[in-house]
């Protein structure tokens, strides 16, 4: 049986570990929600450039002050790092498409065996759009899906195959929930990391019974039992 | 006489006068970015309905031209996101609005395919997904890419920082985004800006949108978000 973890608890747990991800000097775009919460987590030997589609290249922390005049993709304020940049969208989906990103972190409403994502709209229900999203996982050279591992009515997110319209197609490199990480290895997701307390079976049990398991099922990196 | 290079200055409501029904009409901005917010509001207090509305969102119910939907002024919008205004969602769920959208990166490239004399372009965002329905798909060099079409309008409504009498313009802050794009994709360009001087007085090094592309100036004005972007 999965330990339910609290909202709070979940969210910064896959932040944390998917900070863990990146090559020093790496050019990165983190989506709205749980990925926001990334660039909190960078280890202090990881300097990451991060790109907002909107038109930041060195995006930083929230000032203490609010100016709209500076916001990120989320709408939230932001301030610029020295040596930043601010591009118009053009150039922005341009540094995006054309291959000049080393990740893109994104939320997720579906993910499946194959590394499609799902995750703009719900027919019939909600349509808010791909926003940035199709060129992210079109031009990012990693994408890394930030999610928790079941929906808010405890529904597996992470399936054998995408029910709604996608966003992409084979374009997912890792996935981070926070009980697990997965990676897609040889174009099939395979469970890589479990968290502490977790077994490959938990894992199968709220994904999908054909779920690719690594032979080498490791500890999730940096996440002790508190995180 | 004045030349015509030198760009009339007018209030809000003045310039909006240039939309009439069935217009279509690019609005600059991302979010709360950008968006030229005096002009929204006179489009609102204006009333003129049956608008094509072009912009990357549609920001939030109360805010910019996410109000042009509350008041069912728009019968269509080509946008990228329309999350986060409920209204958007509604209207469309009771097929009151028409609703088209695109990739953000195409929706910016559609743009600048429309200013700038391109038939249209291929781009691998969106290959194998339901967006490419209805459209040509071709694979060049071993892969698959859409073609997209342009975008114009007969109206951009666009925010800049400060202008001069050419309608030379910069920006400020992360307010840029679609708007120098939109300034070269519309019949008519109307620009919103925090300050207005003389011909001269910006540094050539720091105009981003030249003064040609732009025929209408209007100072911002002192609502909550135009005094805040």
């Amino acid at each position: 049986m999965l330990q339910e973890l609290d909202k709070d608890t979940a969210r910064n747990r896959i932040a944390k570990r998917i900070a863990l991800d990146f090559e020093d000097g790496a050019v990165v775009n983190l989506g709205i929600g749980i990925p926001t919460l990334v660039s909190d987590y960078i280890p202090e030997d990881v300097h990451i450039t991060f790109q907002t589609e909107n038109g930041v290249v060195g995006a930083g922390p929230m000032p203490p002050e609010e100016d709209l005049r500076f916001i990120g993709a989320g709408g939230r304020c932001l301030s610029l790092l020295p040596g930043a940049a601010l591009i118009a969208s053009d150039f922005s989906f341009g540094l995006i498409r054309g291959g000049h990103l080393d990740a893109t972190v994104l939320g997720a409403l579906e993910v499946d065996a194959e590394g499609n994502l799902a995750n703009w709209w719900i027919p019939g229900k909600l349509v808010p759009g791909m926003g940035g999203a199709m060129d992210l996982v079109t031009g990012a050279k990693r994408v890394i899906i930030a999610t928790t591992l079941l929906t808010k009515k405890q529904e597996p997110k992470i399936i054998q195959k995408c029910s709604l319209p996608m966003t992409g197609v084979k374009v997912v490199d890792t996935v981070v929930t926070e009980h697990c990480l997965f990676r897609v290895i040889d174009g099939e997701l395979t469970l890589c990391e479990v968290a502490p307390g977790v077994t490959a079976e938990d894992i199968v049990e709220n994904t999908f019974p054909e779920l690719k398991i690594a032979l080498d099922l490791e500890k999730m990196k940096g996440i002790s039992k508190i995180d | 006489m004045p030349s015509k290079m030198i760009k009339p200055v007018m209030s809000a409501e003045e310039a909006v006068k240039h939309i009439v029904q069935g217009s279509s009409v690019m609005v600059g901005g991302f979010n709360y970015g950008g968006v030229p917010y005096t002009l929204v509001d006179a489009l609102v207090d204006y009333g003129v309905k049956d608008i094509e509305l072009i912009a990357n969102d549609t920001l939030y119910e109360g805010v910019g031209h996410g109000k042009l939907i509350q008041t069912e002024q728009v019968k269509k919008v080509i946008a990228s996101h329309v999350g986060l205004n409920k209204a958007t969602q509604r209207l469309f769920n009771e097929e009151k609005l028409e609703l088209e959208l695109v990739p953000q990166g195409t929706f910016v490239e559609r743009i600048r395919a429309g200013g700038f004399g391109f038939g249209g372009f291929l781009t691998p965002t969106g290959v194998g997904t339901v967006h490419e329905k209805g459209k040509e798909v071709m694979e060049v060099q071993g892969r698959k890419y859409i073609l997209e079409l342009p975008l114009k309008a007969d109206v951009a409504l666009i925010r800049g920082y400060k202008a001069d009498r050419y309608g030379n313009l910069t920006y400020f802050g992360t307010n840029r985004n679609f708007n120098p794009l939109m300034a070269t994709a519309a019949e008519i360009v109307i620009a919103e800006v925090d300050s207005i001087c003389e011909v001269g007085e910006i540094d050539p090094n720091d105009v981003v949108t030249p003064g040609i592309l732009v025929d209408y100036l209007v100072l911002k004005g002192d609502s909550y978000y135009a005094t805040r972007t």
